[in-house]
């Protein structure tokens, strides 16, 4: 099975995030730059589906040019190669005009499966998925917490706020999953020393046939009009339990009227 | 006045969610409302009352196999159908995982615009959203198109404005490649009577320091006596304690209650990402020195096995 995984390198979630004063986009120039944490799942699950049942796993991104130090760290995991969406017309681009570039490199891979995180940490828009299979007129089997591949048969158990529903479709599919789905291994000193040596495509607007104008700022959809920080929570009161805490915490409630 | 469509997020057994209520509370600002209710046969009428009574002046109907049975691309190929023949001022979503996905179709449908997980809708259709873990607050607009807007639950505070809405019944034209992700099976699994954990106003949520599968019944108790849903950080999730769809945080669901109760959560920022817009927080910790205090209004320290079976008697004693 000829699998592609989408993979987007953001602004570790884990530290402190910014927008740009220059222009209101992510700031990434000072932040720490990582792997989306639920394409590490979406790069597991495709790693197992080549071990059960042969295959390939490439791993797409379209970012800047430091995009690349994740583009080396997904491939330490294992997968065969990767290609490199990058232009600078891109920067600013709308998730509409991300969908039509992706969409454009999906085009040239013939990928039986493209396997995606539900949503990454910085936009967390979740759209991608259905909006690639949208464009390319393939089935979407997203928020999948488990994944079953039956010869061209895809079925997920795709989660939802009352339980699960079980979906299915034939592959050519868009398959978007949550961290519940498996637990992602950790890069070997030889997966990392062979990582170096794998390809990796690099592909302009040009190589895909989309026009600069839309995309970037240029071809946008939607523009941030303005930001501001959110004043930081302080803390209130503490009290050190001595045997009423509990009566303590529901007078406090009391008085807000919760209780 | 142009239509306002809002997309109506109900189930069969919850009933119309309260984000409908709030969407359509917002819509009444942007132009004349009109719920849009895709669903089987009849899901329209079931829910025409609720729609009414907060201020739908006309309730699209997409009913039907053809709807309910495939994974929301027949939804957004119907409401695209609708978009071009009505012309609305705006579309409304929820920002839950369906609602995201029906509005990303959507948009790539009509190369249109599109903002997720609003706050705040203003009259012009500038929304104003949340990010970065609730450190930031930021004002969109769609610039190409209708605006497409997302909102998240618990944004605002819905309005009953009763209303004698006339129904029309849409007939879907699902293509081919709408059809490709058929559903086999819905499946509920436990929640009992409690309500959405996104929707709730109380939310009283465990962690890693509940220890064990067990001790949730300590967390649902306290839950149950404040009317409240039950929440589960990503530690508590990831060891087994509580199922995934209740899992607040960065990956998890975004939560904005008025009351947030954190038992046993040391407050990383993955978790805080996932709870920091709730109004009141409070929070029961061993640790003198977790994060989670830097944001609770009350926050014990102690052990919670002590401190919360005694504030639920206390809670009971003052009813």
């Amino acid at each position: 099975m000829n699998i592609v995984v989408l993979v987007k390198q953001v602004p570790d979630s884990g530290a402190e995030r910014a927008l740009s004063t220059a222009d209101n986009t992510v700031e990434r120039g000072s932040a720490n730059n990582v792997i989306n944490e639920m394409d590490e799942y979406a790069i597991e699950e495709a790693l197992k589906i080549k071990e059960a049942h042969g295959g390939e796993v490439t791993v797409l991104t379209m970012g800047p040019e430091r995009a690349a130090d994740s583009i080396r760290k997904a491939l330490s995991m294992g997968p065969d190669k990767a290609v490199h969406v990058q232009d600078d017309a891109l920067h600013g681009s709308c998730a509409v005009a991300t969908s039509r570039v992706l969409a454009a490199a999906l085009g040239t891979l013939d990928a039986d499966l493209v396997i995606c995180g539900a949503e990454s940490t910085d936009g967390r828009v979740q759209v991608m998925p259905h909006m690639l299979a949208e464009r390319l007129g393939i089935a979407a089997l997203t928020g999948a917490r488990k994944l079953t591949v039956d010869g061209d048969t895809l079925t997920v158990e795709r989660q939802t706020d009352e339980g699960y529903e079980v979906v299915t479709a034939s592959t050519p599919a868009v398959v978007s999953v949550w961290d519940t789905i498996n637990e992602p291994r950790y890069p070997s000193f030889k997966g990392i020393m062979a990582a170096k040596k794998k390809p990796v495509q690099s592909l302009t607007l040009g190589d895909l046939g989309v026009a600069a104008d839309q995309v970037g700022f240029a071809g946008a959809t939607s523009e941030v009009v303005g930001f501001q920080k959110r004043p930081a929570r302080s803390g209130g009161t503490k009290i050190i339990d001595d045997g009423t805490g509990g009566q303590q915490l529901v007078a406090f409630l009391a008085s807000e009227k919760f209780v | 006045m142009a239509e306002v469509l809002v997309v109506v997020e109900a189930s069969q057994a919850a009933g119309v969610k309260k984000v409908t209520l709030e969407m359509l509370t917002a819509a009444r600002e942007l132009g004349g409302v009109s719920a849009v209710v895709f669903g089987g046969e009849g899901a329209a009428a079931q829910f025409a009352d609720k729609l009414a009574e907060y201020g739908a002046q006309k309730i699209y109907a997409g009913e039907g196999e053809e709807i309910d049975g495939y994974l929301v691309a027949p939804k957004a190929t119907a409401l695209a159908e609708l978009v071009r023949r009505v012309q609305p001022a705006a579309v409304l979503l929820a920002s839950t995982q369906e609602g995201k996905e029906i509005a990303g179709r959507l948009a790539v449908k009509l190369d249109n615009g599109l903002l997720t997980d609003a706050v705040a809708v203003a009259p012009d259709g500038t929304a104003t959203q949340v990010v970065f873990a609730g450190a930031v607050i930021v004002t969109s607009q769609v610039t190409k198109g209708v605006p497409i807007i997302t909102l998240r639950p618990n944004s605002m505070t819905p309005v009953p404005a009763p209303a004698s809405p006339v129904v029309e019944q849409l007939t879907v034209h699902a293509t081919d490649a709408d059809k490709l992700a058929r559903v086999v099976e819905r499946v509920a699994e436990q929640k009992g009577s409690r309500p959405e954990l996104t929707e709730a106003s109380v939310v009283v949520s465990g962690g890693r320091g509940v220890g064990n599968a067990d001790n949730f019944k300590l967390v649902e108790e306290m839950a149950d006596l404040l009317g409240g849903a039950v929440g589960a950080s990503r530690a508590a999730v990831d060891s087994g304690f509580y199922p995934h769809q209740f899992q607040v945080g960065q990956t998890g669901k975004t939560v904005s209650p008025q009351l947030y109760v954190a038992l046993g959560i040391s407050g990383a920022i993955q978790h805080r990402a996932g709870m920091q817009t709730s109004k009141t927080i409070v929070a029961v910790n061993k640790d003198a020195e977790a994060p989670i205090f830097e944001l609770a209004d009350f926050g014990v320290v102690g052990d919670l096995f002590k401190v919360v079976p005694q504030a639920d008697e206390e809670i009971r004693k003052r009813r």
